[in-house]
């Protein structure tokens, strides 16, 4: 059974058809891409998936269970995180603050414990703290950690975004182009960076890349998608030597 | 302590408890609320028309003004909260406007818009500082919490603090209610310190001035609530004696704030162990925004 399915999933804004009955099987433990030329619905599947959106037609399951509509929280709850194209951090908290807000589902403390506290509360702040020390330090940014996320040059900020989706101990992980605005050194770095999580966290992947070294040398598949349409879907070798592609996206950003 | 500096004091306890539900609802939390007064109003009613009609006893009184309260921001927030920034802001001033009214045309049950006199003068200064104290450390307790927190994120990025699994309507109606209940508890200590209120006292001049300490002690800071429920509420009054010049002194404080430190005055510092510590061992300046 995969972990990620999607049936036929359609999303119109008015008169545009974002995206295209849309299907889509995703594997445990995979590391695949979505690819495709600037608005071609990428950000829009992953909204869809994530609730943020809800789809005009078609169906999402997770891990067998149709999630389609669900609530973005709810999203969360069933263990799919995700990072944002335009880094969305909670700017105003220091670095280990981003990461201890999203493993709040591992203290159960109430309300009223939070207004008077109580040993659980006192217990379980510790754990939360201890959690999100023990996430930063395996991301390398716990000699940053009481830093203003802000002021992290960009290429930690990603990589505090993807731990603090890693907070929530996801089942499913999707990467919106985590590469974006990155240069060369931070790209390879992110790289690794992404194959080390997929290995050490039980992790399935699904990212969206513009840089197609990232997506060449991460992806066990690939999907290419335009106009919200699949176009072409196989190994990176298969992909790229693809002519559909190449006239759809490849070509026209190799010049 | 003259009596005439003991009222001062009262009156200070009193704003503070409804700054204090406003630093966490708009400071803290990101929700502009420019209907504080409303709720002050349903206190204030709720509580007068027990003590002066019912004789229920005045803790009692007190504690139904805050139910009161709370579930009128339930009635008020269900609709609303899901509204985007802005609009929520204006439907809390037509919410207090609506209460305004209301109490103005219930003739029967408010006395209309000559208002309720003769209220039992139950308030004093233990009681009003009591309250105030128990408040701030309930409220510091939040937002130090894993909820507060998540409230935090909420302001920071509504989206993002979804996508990590903050409900984030559930944690609006919560600072909603808190707020609310705040301010009712201010709204009936205010009718029983004054003894006597009208429709007028609840105007949106009042929920102004009381939006207006959030921002001038500083939106992410307990601190510069308190400190600014202190030096707004004090301030008009020693200044009487410059008559007319009062609330242009006033006016020129909260404007001179505004240009020289947006932030408000306290920024999001606290007033912590650890952070008084900090700022005589490293005399870092940048050190206050944290």
């Amino acid at each position: 059974m995969p972990l990620l399915e999607i049936q036929h999933l359609t999303k119109d804004f008015g008169g545009v058809r974002a995206v295209d009955k849309f299907s889509y099987q995703l594997g445990v433990g995979a590391l695949n891409a979505i690819i495709g030329p600037n608005g071609a619905g990428k950000t829009t599947i992953f909204n869809l998936v994530t609730g943020i959106y809800d789809p005009t037609e078609g169906h999402i399951f997770f891990g067998g269970d149709e999630i389609t509509g669900t609530i973005t929280h709810q999203i969360s709850a069933k263990g799919i995180a995700r990072t944002f194209q335009n880094i969305r951090l909670f700017s105003d908290f220091s670095v280990l603050d981003n990461v201890r807000t999203a493993c709040h589902r591992y203290a159960s403390y109430t309300v009223w414990e939070g207004l008077i506290p109580t040993p659980r509360r006192r217990r379980e702040e510790k754990a939360l703290a201890e959690r999100a020390w023990r996430l930063l330090e395996l991301v390398d940014l716990s000699d940053r950690a009481h830093e203003m996320s802000k002021n992290l040059p960009y290429g930690h900020q990603r990589r505090l975004e993807i731990a603090r989706a890693l907070a929530q101990e996801p089942k499913l992980l999707l990467l919106d182009e985590p590469a974006a605005g990155m240069n060369p050194d931070e790209t390879v770095q992110l790289m690794d960076f992404i194959e080390q999580i997929h290995d050490s966290f039980d992790l399935t992947i699904l990212l969206i890349e513009h840089h197609m070294e990232v997506v060449m040398g991460l992806a066990d598949d690939i999907v290419v998608i335009d106009f919200g349409r699949t176009i072409a879907q196989g190994t990176p070798e298969e992909v790229q030597a693809n002519p559909v592609v190449i006239e759809a996206y490849l070509g026209a950003e190799e010049e | 302590m003259s009596q005439y500096y003991i009222g001062i004091l009262i009156l200070v306890c009193i704003n503070l408890l409804a700054v204090l539900g406003l630093s966490l609802m708009t400071g803290f939390t990101g929700l502009f609320n420019f209907g504080q007064a409303g709720f002050l109003a349903v206190g204030a009613y709720t509580a007068t028309i027990l003590t002066t009609r019912y004789s229920v006893p005045f803790a009692a009184a007190l504690l139904a003004a805050m139910v009161t309260s709370a579930l009128t921001s339930f009635i008020i927030g269900y609709p609303t909260l899901r509204l985007k920034g802005d609009y929520f802001a204006i439907a809390t001033l037509g919410f207090a406007e609506a209460v305004r009214l209301l109490v103005e045309n219930l003739e029967k049950i408010t006395g209309g818009s000559r208002g309720i006199p003769r209220i039992p003068t139950l308030t004093n200064l233990p009681v009003a500082l009591a309250a105030a104290v128990v408040a701030l450390i309930l409220v510091a307790n939040y937002v130090r919490s894993r909820h507060g927190r998540s409230c935090v994120a909420i302001r920071e990025d509504e989206l993002a603090a979804e996508s990590i699994g903050v409900n984030s309507f559930r944690y609006k109606q919560i600072v909603f209610a808190i707020n609310a209940m705040l301010a009712g508890l201010a709204g009936g200590l205010l009718a029983h310190y004054i003894g006597f209120i009208q429709p007028s006292m609840f105007s949106i001049i009042k929920s102004t001035e009381l939006i207006v300490m959030v921002i001038f002690g500083g939106m992410h800071s307990l601190t510069g609530a308190v400190f600014a429920a202190l030096a707004l509420t004090s301030l008009p009054e020693l200044l009487r004696a410059a008559q007319a010049w009062r609330l242009v002194v006033y006016g020129a404080l909260v404007v001179l704030i505004m240009v020289v430190r947006p932030e408000g005055l306290m920024g999001s510092w606290e007033l912590t162990p650890a952070n008084v510590k900090a700022l005589f061992v490293k005399s870092r300046p940048a050190q206050e925004e944290g």
